[in-house]
């Protein structure tokens, strides 16, 4: 017989169309089936979605924060990739 | 009372979700799991609000003082209609979702006729319940399969809850006075059409659970005219406490 | 690592809560930091689910249906709460299923105010206007801890938390403007609860430890005796707005302090509870115990049938 327990999942809810799914907790469930029907029950009991999705949290690969200096950091000087870094004459408002 | 027929039928309604709320609020904080616990509360809290829905539109055909409080926790014993099925206790949760299953069947087939009802207020009703209704159905069947084609264990205890609560699935298909003025007005649902198609979905899916389908042919029935099982009582006892110990107080 | 190596790391880390800045599940964290934490946000997820047992002592008794589906609802909510705190819990690298373990054995502990009785309706008013409105009182800061996790679920828990002490202060309004029985119900709940929600707020900052530490990692915003002190002097007034009284002969209010003084707490009856031997200890572990160990073969059933399942799913798939 059985007796591992329940795995975690990793819940996501759509608030309302139009908007992304965020991740809004998490919850021990069986199966995807159990996942689905608890996320509704537990997280969105006042409302909260329109869509839920659920993965199972070992389905999930994060980045190492320790290697948070060369993920991110190479970023920060590219500042030609936002739209402040070029001049514009006054008289253009917009663009 | 102007409409008797009509206020009769809708207690008969209301009772069978007052009666399974109950049995479900009793399980609060003791479930198998913290999301289950969640998910049968819900359920109770959908059935508390379907009570109010009906019993404000009753006590408003009773034209009187009583309200839906009265209505819910001031009747005698045998002024409670609901049937046997939804009174019987949690001995474990192979019963509470044997008999939510059983029920819940039943209850999404009669309120998807109830929603052709020639009364626009219990049509109304209707199709605001079928919505939760059919989410309950579809949580109870759920788990019959789980714990039918779960273990060794799990099986047994669910075969032994549907065989038990078997006796009890007669009944909804009985038609009382009540039921057939309101059929013939255009208003009440004709429950004996709904007995092959009820079969024929609970079976389907005890089947799929690798559950054996009951064969006994020996139902009880009662609980439409107010004979219940010894488990009523009790129940009622603590629904009414408060209001048979302080009578006539707002709260 | 090298004992220089963490006094380095535990320099940077401490640098970046006094910054403000939060901590995530994967981030190198001090191994007291991950003890500390997992043993206040479970003791935490502990007394929401032990929370649950005193009112569901009368859920099927509530006199009318809206105050049963206000309560139902109250009830379901704590059992949700409990289980984003687990679940916050869970990154720190311990199961549910362990700290469940820890619940049941008495390792860990669980808010004192449970092993109270609830005997009577008017309990319901006063563990939601006093108890909620204590637990409000220490949990509001905490939507501003350190640990991501735990600063994330705790808005949560606010956020849904607001209308759970609205709900207890209703009921007492009713019964304070109701019949001299229900007034005097309301009255003896207030007698009954005021004292150990005003120990819930923990023991003196005298005899209070981890405080400092727990401090400086936004784990506590507030002396136990400051937040003692808010809760009276927002209490009291809402008491003499109902027309009830604070069960407290040397209550008085302070004009150079611009606050309530109060009479001696009885701390001795704090640890007998705390240590076990409340009214309801015994009573609310078994409950917890009963539902876990009842429910074992519901839990292994669904295992079982998704081990199944996905069996079924891999063969077709071949």
């Amino acid at each position: 017989m059985s007796t591992k327990n329940w795995p975690l999942w990793e819940v996501f809810v759509r608030s309302k169309n139009g908007l992304e799914h965020r991740h809004c907790g998490s919850l021990h469930a069986a199966d995807e089936d159990m996942a689905l029907e608890n996320a509704r029950d537990v997280y969105t009991r006042r409302s909260e979605g329109v869509s839920i999705w659920v993965v199972e949290s070992k389905h999930i690969t994060a980045s190492n924060p320790e290697n948070n200096g060369e993920m991110f950091e190479p970023a920060q000087d590219k500042v030609y990739r936002h739209p402040t870094f070029y001049d514009l004459p006054d008289e253009v408002k917009h663009m | 009372m102007k409409n008797e027929n009509l206020y009769n039928y809708i207690l008969g309604i209301a009772d069978n979700s007052l009666i399974l709320g109950q049995r479900l609020g009793e399980l609060t904080g003791h479930g198998p799991s913290l999301e289950t616990d969640i998910a049968c509360t819900n359920i109770s809290l959908d059935l508390f609000g379907q009570v109010r829905s009906y019993f404000q539109y009753a006590a408003k055909i009773a034209g009187d003082e009583r309200t839906e409080d009265d209505i819910a926790m001031l009747r005698k014993e045998r002024e409670y209609k609901n049937v046997l099925l939804v009174e019987q206790p949690n001995t474990n949760f192979a019963y509470t979702l044997g008999r939510q299953f059983l029920f819940d069947v039943y209850h999404l087939a009669f309120l998807k006729e109830l929603q052709k009802s020639a009364d626009l207020t219990l049509s109304a009703i209707a199709n605001k319940c079928i919505k939760e209704v059919s989410y309950h159905e579809r949580f109870s069947s759920d788990w019959v399969k789980r714990l039918g084609d779960g273990t060794e264990e799990s099986r047994a205890k669910m075969q032994e809850a549907i065989n038990d609560l078997w006796t009890y699935t007669d009944e909804l298909f009985h038609q009382t006075e009540a039921d057939k003025t309101m059929v013939a007005e255009g208003i009440g649902v004709d429950v004996t059409k709904l007995k092959e198609a009820y079969y024929k979905n609970v079976s389907d899916l005890l089947l799929e659970s690798t559950l054996e389908v009951p064969e006994s042919k020996y139902f009880q029935k009662g609980g439409k005219q107010g004979i219940h099982t010894e488990h009523l009582g009790y129940l009622l006892s603590d629904l009414q406490y408060m209001q048979r110990t302080y009578p006539n107080m707002e709260w | 690592m090298s004992e220089e190596q963490i006094k380095s790391l535990e320099k940077q880390f401490e640098a970046r809560i006094a910054r403000d800045e939060k901590i995530e599940p994967k981030d190198w964290m001090p191994e007291k930091y991950r003890k500390t934490h997992i043993r206040q946000m479970s003791q935490h997820a502990h007394s929401e689910i032990v929370g649950m047992l005193p009112e569901g002592n009368w859920i099927t008794r509530a006199p009318s249906l809206r105050r049963k589906v206000a309560l139902l609802a109250k009830v379901q909510d704590e059992a949700g709460h409990g289980l984003y705190l687990y679940s916050a819990t869970e990154t720190l690298g311990i199961s549910r299923e362990e700290m469940y373990e820890q619940l049941h054995t008495g390792k860990a502990k669980y808010s004192s105010i449970f092993n109270y009785p609830t005997i009577t309706w008017a309990d319901m008013g006063a563990i939601g206007w006093l108890v909620d409105g204590a637990a409000i009182i220490n949990q509001v800061p905490l939507c501003n801890t350190s640990y991501g996790p735990y600063a994330r679920a705790m808005i949560r828990v606010c956020k849904e938390e607001s209308f759970h002490q609205r709900q207890g202060y209703e009921i007492m309004i009713k019964l304070a403007n109701g019949t001299p029985e229900q007034k005097e119900m309301a009255q003896d709940a207030l007698n009954r609860w005021w004292w150990p929600s005003l120990m819930m707020l923990g023991p003196t900052d005298a005899e209070s430890i981890h405080t400092e530490q727990s401090m400086k990692w936004k784990l506590k915003r507030k002396s136990n005796d400051d937040l003692r002190q808010q809760f009276i002097d927002q209490t009291v007034p809402q008491a003499e707005l109902i027309g009830l009284t604070i069960p407290d002969p040397d209550l008085k209010w302070n004009e150079e302090r611009k606050s309530y003084d109060f009479g001696a707490i009885d701390w001795d009856e704090f640890w007998q509870v705390v240590k076990g031997h409340g009214p309801m200890n015994k009573v609310r572990m078994k409950a917890r115990v009963d539902a876990w160990e009842n429910g074992k073969w519901v839990r292994d059933a669904a295992m079982a049938h998704a081990e199944k399942k996905q069996e079924r799913k891999e063969k077709q798939a071949v």
